[in-house]
């Protein structure tokens, strides 16, 4: 790697550690109901919401009735979603007269969204109309990650009430993390966005003339609108010459500012933020890539504010951070090493200030091959998802990192909300395996933790890779499932492997090769994120309760510290661990056996 | 829980027509007043006519222009109404295939070029809609260039340099140069709309 190289990912993780603070500080005083006073115009809003409503702010809610709450709102939620993209071809703001999409489809969108998934089975540009992409996806994208922050405070209200059988308000947390934090950051970014160039309007696609006319081989279509075929099934095409380009374009910069922020990922266009006109430039890169780990990131301040001991946030935001960037450097190393395909065609490779080099297959010239696998981790760190370079195309060990992160369970860093509270899910998991080491009732907080717990623990730690995992075989088995696949080979199973993982713990990036728009993939799919989400959701619920009703103890001598450096290494290895033993078996018959191909072949 | 429903479904409505429509309208409005050229899609024109956008690469296969990177577009390169990648693993014979073809075309655009080609020139982009390419490849380019339009090698590359686009403040991104805006130069065509 260049010097320029690590000055940029230098640069990246300490302004991301620099903005982290100030906001988790102010997020913290939101969740406290000190609303600070710049923001405080909004309060009338706020209010006026909750009078709609017939809401109480004072009104706490157990933690069945929250999960209740929860639930019935991200169901209409989804429900939503599915009706605007079935009846998008008769409602308004559809300049390109974008049909209904297929009910598979529409399912496995909704679904996708209301989960802050954000996987997608389709083109955006080519199949979503304006509608649809505004009043369905980017709501969602607002309130799934406005539903994981909610999640979230009520599992750190169990560590800070004692002796009690509430956990807050839903309708509050969700209404403060819209209203104060995820709306006017989302604002400040689409506006910056739109600085760089990323498109932000209501009208329909540009025709451009181009400066030399194109001849292609376009399918052709018979007199029923079918494609057709020749007697050896293959395509029939006729030559066809033109000079114009058509360029889609709508309202991407506010879509793309909550897609990166809400950790979503969900892209404006089919290729999400490669696409030049959803990030334009090295410095709308730096933006959104900042976008997508600012708020979990700053969440594990409020944390630790919030629960009154800063040290325990900033324990965790330490093992997630370095076990970021030892994944970080080995992806832009594999990458910048490049295929040795690229060499033995005798191609210039070196990286240099005139050029990247590395595997620039599926890459964006502006982004080169360090952005593109910094922007390849951290939204895979993240539960967002977005990509700027095709992961399908990366080497093996490049792909590698992408698709392990996601497998970790999302709790490096991980979705807003999500991550945070998955990763506490392994601090209790670890602080439980150090006490049956020392023989002492585990506690975490000041809250003992006992069998009910680590039994909800469990569950939340299972679920994902039981979904990823059978899912996957059952794929494989199947016709249908094997149908999908673009790549020959070991890396053929990496597309159907990744696709489960990346559903079945919300990330929503893609192996894009494999062919998901299928009625089979989206009905899996779409079961895989709905389990992946709210089986997790439940139990932190359920924790979050059950610790909520007990008495908080004071640290004794037994107690293990869990703000100190060895704790840290300790819920790292539980975080490993888990992941390496769940996944290595799976890994090795994917990317690992292609690595060992790739530079054993010739 | 029917007592949870009127509340999930108002604050639904209202956040919908909130983040939905008042949110996208208000970004909508800024950056028109803000950034009008470049929330519209950075268009080009030239008499009158849209003869592209910056941000968008076209097709070049004219050994008269530089030519940029591979797409992977269906069905005609560059199609900016459908974007994709070729998602071709690194051990795909396709991508062997694909790109020992587009070595050849370069090689016989001019045989007289012999260093190595920039990897970026011969490997399909992200987006399939590029506007750049690594300023190797533009420089790779240069010596054919001037002998189709009858330039010195000089003049040339002194345009390529004048349109590349460096490190965005200074470190940020890869040094680029922008295919469709060299071209229309070079062709003394096309401005900002």
């Amino acid at each position: 790697m260049t010097g320029n190289g690590y000055l940029q990912i230098g640069f990246y993780l300490a302004a991301l550690l620099l903005f982290a603070w100030p906001l988790g500080i102010y997020m913290a005083s939101i969740y406290q109901g000190d609303i600070p006073l710049f923001i405080r115009w909004l309060r009338p809003v706020e209010r006026g919401l909750y009078r709609l409503a017939g809401v109480s702010d004072a009104d706490q809610m157990h933690w069945t009735r929250y999960a209740v709450a929860l639930l019935i709102f991200n169901l209409l939620g989804l429900v939503v979603v599915y009706a605007l993209q079935r009846l998008q071809a008769d409602l308004p703001f559809n300049p390109d007269g974008m049909a209904g999409t297929t009910a598979d489809l529409a399912f496995n969108t909704a679904v996708s969204f209301a989960t802050n998934t954000n996987w997608q089975s389709y083109g955006g540009e080519s199949t979503m109309s304006y509608l649809t992409q505004m009043l369905g996806l980017t709501v969602q994208n607002f309130l799934s990650a406005a539903t994981g922050m909610a999640v979230l405070i009520a599992l750190a209200r169990g560590f800070v009430n004692r002796e009690a059988n509430v956990v807050g308000n839903f309708w509050v947390d969700m209404v403060r993390s819209t209203l104060y934090i995820l709306l006017p950051l989302s604002l400040c970014l689409a506006v910056a966005l739109s600085s760089q160039g990323v498109v932000q309007t209501f009208s329909a696609h540009h025709t451009a003339t181009l400066m030399e006319p194109l001849a292609y081989q376009q399918p052709k279509l018979g007199s029923d609108g079918q494609a057709l075929v020749d007697d050896k099934n293959q395509p029939v095409t006729e030559k066809v010459v033109t000079n114009e380009q058509s360029i889609a374009v709508g309202p991407v910069a506010s879509q793309v500012a909550i897609k990166q922020l809400g950790t979503n990922g969900g892209g404006f266009f089919n290729v999400n933020s490669a696409h030049p006109l959803e990030n334009p430039t090295p410095l709308s890169n730096l933006l959104e890539m900042l976008a997508i780990l600012i708020i979990p990131a700053a969440l594990c301040v409020a944390f630790g504010i919030y629960i009154k001991d800063h040290r325990q946030g900033l324990a965790i935001l330490a093992a997630m951070t370095i076990v970021l960037v030892a994944l970080m450097g080995l992806c832009v190393a594999a990458e910048q090493a490049g295929n040795p395909l690229f060499e033995r065609l005798g191609l210039a490779t070196q990286a240099s200030d005139l050029q990247a080099g590395g595997n620039m297959e599926g890459k964006e010239a502006r982004f080169g091959v360090v952005n593109s696998a910094l922007w390849a981790t951290a939204t895979t760190a993240a539960s967002n998802g977005s990509v700027n370079a095709m992961h399908d195309s990366f080497t093996p060990l490049g792909g590698l990192v992408p698709m392990w992160l996601i497998q970790l369970g999302e709790v490096i860093f991980g979705g807003v909300g999500s991550g945070l509270y998955g990763m506490i899910i392994f601090a209790l998991v670890a602080v439980f395996v150090a006490g049956l080491m020392i023989g002492r009732t585990p506690e975490y907080l000041g809250k003992k933790i006992e069998a009910f717990e680590v039994k909800m623990a469990a569950v939340a730690i299972l679920v994902p890779p039981l979904l990823v995992l059978v899912g996957t075989a059952v794929a494989v088995m199947l016709d249908a499932g094997r149908a999908g696949i673009a790549n020959p080979g070991a890396h053929g199973f990496s597309e159907i492997l990744y696709a489960f993982s990346s559903a079945g713990n919300n990330n929503g990036s893609a192996f894009a090769g494999l062919s998901a728009n299928t009625p089979f993939y989206n009905t899996l799919l779409g079961f895989a994120m709905l389990f992946a989400r709210f089986w997790i959701i439940v139990p932190v619920l359920a924790i979050a309760g059950s610790l909520a009703a007990k008495k908080r103890i004071p640290p004794g001598a037994g107690t293990l510290p869990t703000h100190t450096p060895l704790f840290v290494l300790l819920l790292i290895g539980t975080v490993i661990v888990v992941g390496a033993l769940t996944f290595l078996p799976a890994l090795a018959l994917g990317p690992i056996v292609e690595q060992l191909q790739m530079h054993g072949a010739h | 829980m029917l007592k949870e429903f009127r509340p999930a479904l108002i604050l639904l409505m209202a956040l919908s027509i909130l983040t939905g429509m008042l949110y996208p309208a208000l970004v909508t409005g800024l950056a028109k007043v803000a950034f009008a050229n470049a929330s519209d899609g950075s268009l080009l024109e030239s008499d009158g006519r849209i003869v592209g956008s910056r941000l968008v690469g076209q097709h070049f296969s004219d050994p008269k222009h530089f030519w940029g990177r591979p797409s992977a577009t269906s069905p005609m390169p560059y199609n900016a109404a459908s974007s994709g990648g070729s998602n071709q693993g690194p051990l795909n014979p396709a991508l062997a295939e694909a790109v020992k073809e587009r070595i050849k075309a370069l090689k016989s655009s001019d045989p007289t070029q012999t260093s190595p080609i920039p990897v970026d020139l011969v490997t399909t982009s992200a987006s399939g809609l590029d506007p750049h390419i690594s300023v190797a490849a533009a420089l790779w380019q240069v010596p054919r260039i001037a002998r189709e339009r009858h330039l010195s090698e000089q003049e040339v590359r002194t345009v390529v340099i004048a349109q590349t686009e460096g490190r965005q403040l200074g470190f940020l991104g890869e040094p680029r140069v922008n295919v469709l805006a060299l071209n229309l130069r070079l062709d003394k065509t096309g401005t900002p709309r």
